[in-house]
Order: C-alpha cells, then structure tokens, then sequence
C-alpha cells in the first residue's frame, strides 16, 4: 500500500511544496519508508534543473551500503567533467546532502538522451529529474521529514505530484522511491501506487528497444513505458490510454508534464483515487483527508471510474 | 468440507500443541433458537430518544475517539446525533447497534458507519471505500457520491447512495438492498450471495460477476455482464417492489421502472435454506 497525491493550479502559481507537503503527510499512513516529490516550479525556462544523486541515503531503514562521502566526491568531480565535455555549463550549484545535488545548466541540446546516458556511466549516480521547470526531491521518511530536509516548504509552482511509499517489491533506498523521472523525455515524472505483474516482459521488451531502468521498481516501468510511447510519437493521453493494456496489474497512476496532469486507473479499479476539481484547482488523492488538507471546507468529490484516464493542463 | 461428526477428533496441530481450542461446527439452526429471541440482546445497547438530540464536533478528534463519544452520547440517550466536521476521516460511526437517527454534516473516508446493527445514517456529503460494510439492518442514505466496495458483505438494511459509486459495490453482499441514483463502476455484484441492488444508471463491466444468488436492476446501460451473470424477466411485482423501494428511499420516485435490467445468477451454485440473522429476527 503506497499513497500517491497531486494538485494542479490553473491560471496561477502557488506553494505547491508546502501543500504537496501537507497532502502526502495525510496518507503516511500508508507507508513511509520513503517520499518523493515532483515540483513544477516557476522557472525563466532557460536553464535545465538537473537533480542527480552521486550515492544513496544510508540512514535508519535504508537497504543501501554505506560510502565515504570522498566517493560521493569523487563522482561529483566525474560529473562535472562530463557536463564540461558535452558543452552544459553550470549556471548554479546547490549540494543540498551529500549524496543529493541540483545544478542549473545551460544546455543547448534538445535531445537529453546522449546527455543522460553519459552522466548515469558513472557508478553510483541517477539522475532524477532533468527539465526546465521539474525537480524531483526523494527520500526516505516521511512527507515532513523530506520536505524540511529539502527545503521545500516554500517552493512556488503550478502543479505537483507525490508519493508516500510502503516498499513491497524493491528495496527501501532513493533509486526505487518515486516519483520517477519520463527518462528522457524533459519535465516528465510518474508516481504509481499499486502492482504491475507483466513487469519483466514489458522490461526486457523495452530494454531491447534502449530504454534505461535505473531501479527494480515495477512503478518505474511506468514512466519508461509512456516514454517510449511518447519517443514513438503518442501523445501522453494516448500513452495513457494504451497503458491500460499494455500494463497488467492494479494500478492508479499520475504523471505530470511541464503543462499537464494526468491520471490512469487500471480496468479492475482496485486501486483508490479520489478527485477534487474546480476552475481554479484539481486536486487528487489516494484518500480523501489528502484533499481535506489543503481544502477543509466542505467539497465535493468523486473517484475516477474503472479504465479511466484523464489529461488536465495548467 | 469439513466433517462434522469428526469435529472432536484432534487435528495433526492440535495433536502437536500448537493450540488447544476444539472447534464445534456450529450451524445456523444452533447458533439461532427462535424461542430465546425475548433475550437476544447486543451487549452495550441503550435506551434512547429520538426527540433527544445534539451536536458533536469531531474536527479536532481520532475516529476511536469519536466514536466513543458517539457512543458516551447514545448512552445518555441521546437519539439524534449530528456530527460536525467528518473532514474525510476514516473508520467514524462503525459499530453502532442500536436504534439511533446519526447525521453527518460532511463527508467521511473508507470504512464509515461498518458493522452496524440498526441506525438510520444520513451523510449530507460523499463516503469513501467500503462505506456501511457488513450492515446488518438499518438505513443508510448518502446524499453525493461514494467510493468503491460500497456495502460490502452487508446481510440487511437500506443503503443508499444519490450520487455514483466506485467498483465491486455489493461485493460479497448477504442480504439487504443497495439503490444507487447514478452510475455503479466494475464488478458490481461481484459474488454477492443474496439481497437487491438496484441502479439507476449505468454500471461498469463484469456485472454480476461470480454472483451466487440474489437480484441486480438496472436502468441504463450494461458494460458488460460478469462471468454466471444473465437476464431474467422483469415480473409485475419486480415492478411494484421497485416502485415502492424508491419511493421509501426518496430516489428515483418518478423513475420509469418498467424499463429496467433484471439481473440474476445464471447457475445455481449453493442452497440457502437457513435464514439469515436478520431475518430471523424479522420473522420474530
């Protein structure tokens, strides 16, 4: 059992950090072996953000090995070479943890699939976000304990999608938390909550096409999957749409783009969601007190049919 | 099957220690004697008055704590409870059994008003997942929509929804009647075993699913019929009946009924010749 939320501002900017915080902190109930967030911040749009980790949270709980934070060093340094070498130069530098970084580059390139496949050559590092206006913020604990860790609380944006993880399939470390990043596809992310269990065909098929799988996460096939739709040249609701074949299981789903939200619930409705929507705002949650949160007066709201996939934009 | 002449033979794990209880197999026909109906009694129950009413904000509550409260109130004797601020919580309103008319201003998360015996519930907003599960008797009205496993297991009473459900509504049901005003998502029916459940408008694939006994009525479009499900005549006193309950429920008075999907088990798989509590206690 994970829970997952989302909210999407129409026409205005708001602390989607701090409500994305209080949302997520509502289903830790659910599981909090880790959180993760993925924030569309308000950006000029010419710099990519890339947030990247160079090794793994090692703290209580964690399935990872532990490292001297001189190897965490050491692939910094690589990454930073790499960035030179390929023509990215770093605008700004933020190491926020040791092992977590974010770096605003001025990138000329569209294509970040070369880009990407160059920096995660080094042991130890992934990139969790690249994009313009996305920044993916993982790690263990819980909702408020990501977010103060992080900073995250006054960060200001038009949409945002998270996930409060109970790990059942995959370790308990930031490489299998969500959100997952739409590899290579700039400002997509995806957060899942339920089970996929055609996981290694459509991997293995994938990867014979050249898609990258960085965990064993079965929800990171998700966003692999409307990736490689996307690359095809589907349109992210046809993706969506296609998703509910293609992927077998239960599952509700959100992924999020630069200007967009959108949600797939798998044909068995085995998995909770429930939507709030109004002109000004859509919000959705694994349960309801996620939406009570950030709006405590009374509302109306309704779960998403079984089979259903629904795209809003900003 | 287990044998139940054999039921005082030790299992291989009773044999082995690992625990020491014997079980007995107790029927129906044992657990219920109609003649000590006089003393059948819930434990905790309480003497209370409808005119008596009152107000309980449970804002700044846990669910544990404002059910107990609901219940320090009933034995007060307060008849009309209205509860303030639900906010979506989960788990508020469960295990009432007793005579009670419960209001809630708001709505209220998964497993509202579960395993109760005997309240009227009016909820002025939406319930989620697993909303008034193994209701035993009473009546339920939700006034905007609810989520999926809605009545599951329920053996009696009224529940009703004016808004849409989510998936598997009447999951496993026993007894009783579901009525929805809207739509009804996938597996509704899903291997229910007795009762009514009634919608007014569409409802999802696999209706009926794996359903063993009981009766489906639909009003509008079909999804798809689930494995065992099929159609049977809408009869006159389908009609009737029909016509009554949604007058009873304040739902659909006007709608044309005659139209309506009659959905029933295919196969007969199972023989259900003993009542169920409820009943009993109605044939009482």
């Amino acid at each position: 059992m994970c829970g997952i939320a989302g909210l999407i501002h129409r026409g205005k900017s708001s602390k989607v950090g701090h409500e994305l915080q209080g949302m997520l902190q509502a289903l830790k109930h659910r599981g909090e072996d880790s959180t993760g967030y993925a924030l569309y911040g308000e950006t000029d749009g010419k710099n990519f953000i890339m947030r990247f980790k160079v090794g793994e949270n090692v703290g209580e709980g964690s399935t990872s090995v532990a490292e001297d934070v001189s190897v965490y060093d050491e692939r910094k340094k690589i990454v930073d070479s790499y960035l030179a070498e390929m023509g990215a130069k770093i605008v700004k530098e933020e190491r926020v943890l040791p092992y977590s970084l974010r770096y605003e580059i001025q990138y000329d390139k569209k294509d970040l699939l070369e880009f990407s496949q160059k920096i995660e050559s080094i042991p130890g590092v992934e990139i969790l976000s690249m994009g313009k206006s996305l920044e993916v913020i993982k790690d263990l604990g819980n909702a408020k304990m990501v977010c103060d860790r992080y900073n995250l609380d006054k960060l200001v944006g038009t949409h945002a999608i998270g996930h409060a993880r109970m790990a059942t399939e995959s370790g308990v470390d930031i490489k299998s938390a969500h959100p997952f990043w739409g590899y290579p596809f700039s400002d997509v992310s995806v957060v899942h909550n339920g089970q996929l269990t055609n996981y290694w065909n459509n991997r293995r098929a994938l990867e014979n096409k050249g898609m990258r799988f960085m965990s064993e996460c079965d929800s990171e096939l998700i966003a692999v999957y409307l990736a490689e739709k996307m690359r095809d040249g589907a349109s992210l609701e046809e993706g969506m749409k296609e998703s509910l074949t293609g992927l077998d299981g239960v599952f509700t789903y959100f992924v999020a783009t630069k200007d967009s939200l959108g949600m797939a619930k798998d044909t068995m409705a085995a998995k909770p969601l429930v939507l709030y929507e109004s002109d000004d705002l859509v919000a959705m949650g694994s349960e309801e007190i996620a939406i009570r949160s950030i709006l405590p007066q009374e509302i109306d709201t309704y779960d998403p049919f079984d089979g259903e996939v629904k795209v809003w934009q900003i | 099957m287990a044998n139940i002449k054999n039921v005082t033979k030790k299992t291989k794990a009773q044999a082995m220690g690992m625990h020491t209880e014997v079980l007995t197999g107790r029927t129906q026909q044992k657990f219920f004697n109609p003649d000590e109906a006089e003393n059948f009694y819930y434990f905790g129950t309480y003497d209370v008055d409808f005119n008596k009413r009152t107000d309980l904000d449970v804002k700044d509550m846990t669910a544990a704590e404002a059910n107990k409260e609901i219940d320090n109130l009933m034995s007060q004797g307060y008849g009309t409870i209205v509860i303030k601020n639900p906010q979506g919580k989960h788990s508020i309103g469960v295990g009432i059994l007793n005579k009670l008319n419960l209001i809630f201003e708001g709505s209220l998360g998964y497993f509202g008003i579960g395993s109760c015996d005997g309240p009227t519930v009016r909820i002025n907003g939406r319930v989620g997942w697993s909303c008034a599960e193994n209701l035993m008797a009473g009546k339920v009205v939700i006034e905007k929509n609810a989520g999926s496993c809605f009545g599951a297991a329920i053996r009696g009473g009224d529940l009703i929804c004016k808004g849409s459900v989510g998936a598997r509504t009447g999951i496993d049901m026993k007894g009783g009647t579901i009525i929805i005003g809207g739509d009804a998502g996938a597996f509704t029916g899903f291997m229910m075993q007795r009762g009514r459940i009634i919608i007014l408008g569409n409802v999802g694939i696999n209706l009926g699913d794996s359903m063993y006994d009981g009766t489906i009525f639909v009003g509008g479009e079909i999804g798809s019929y689930g494995s065992d499900a099929v159609d049977a005549e809408l009869t006159k006193s389908d009609q009737d009946w029909l016509k009554r309950k949604l007058k009873v429920a304040e739902i659909g008075e006007n709608f044309n009924v005659s139209k309506m999907k009659k959905i029933v088990a295919g196969k007969k798989l199972w023989n259900y010749d003993n009542l169920e509590p409820t009943e009993k206690k109605g044939a009482i």
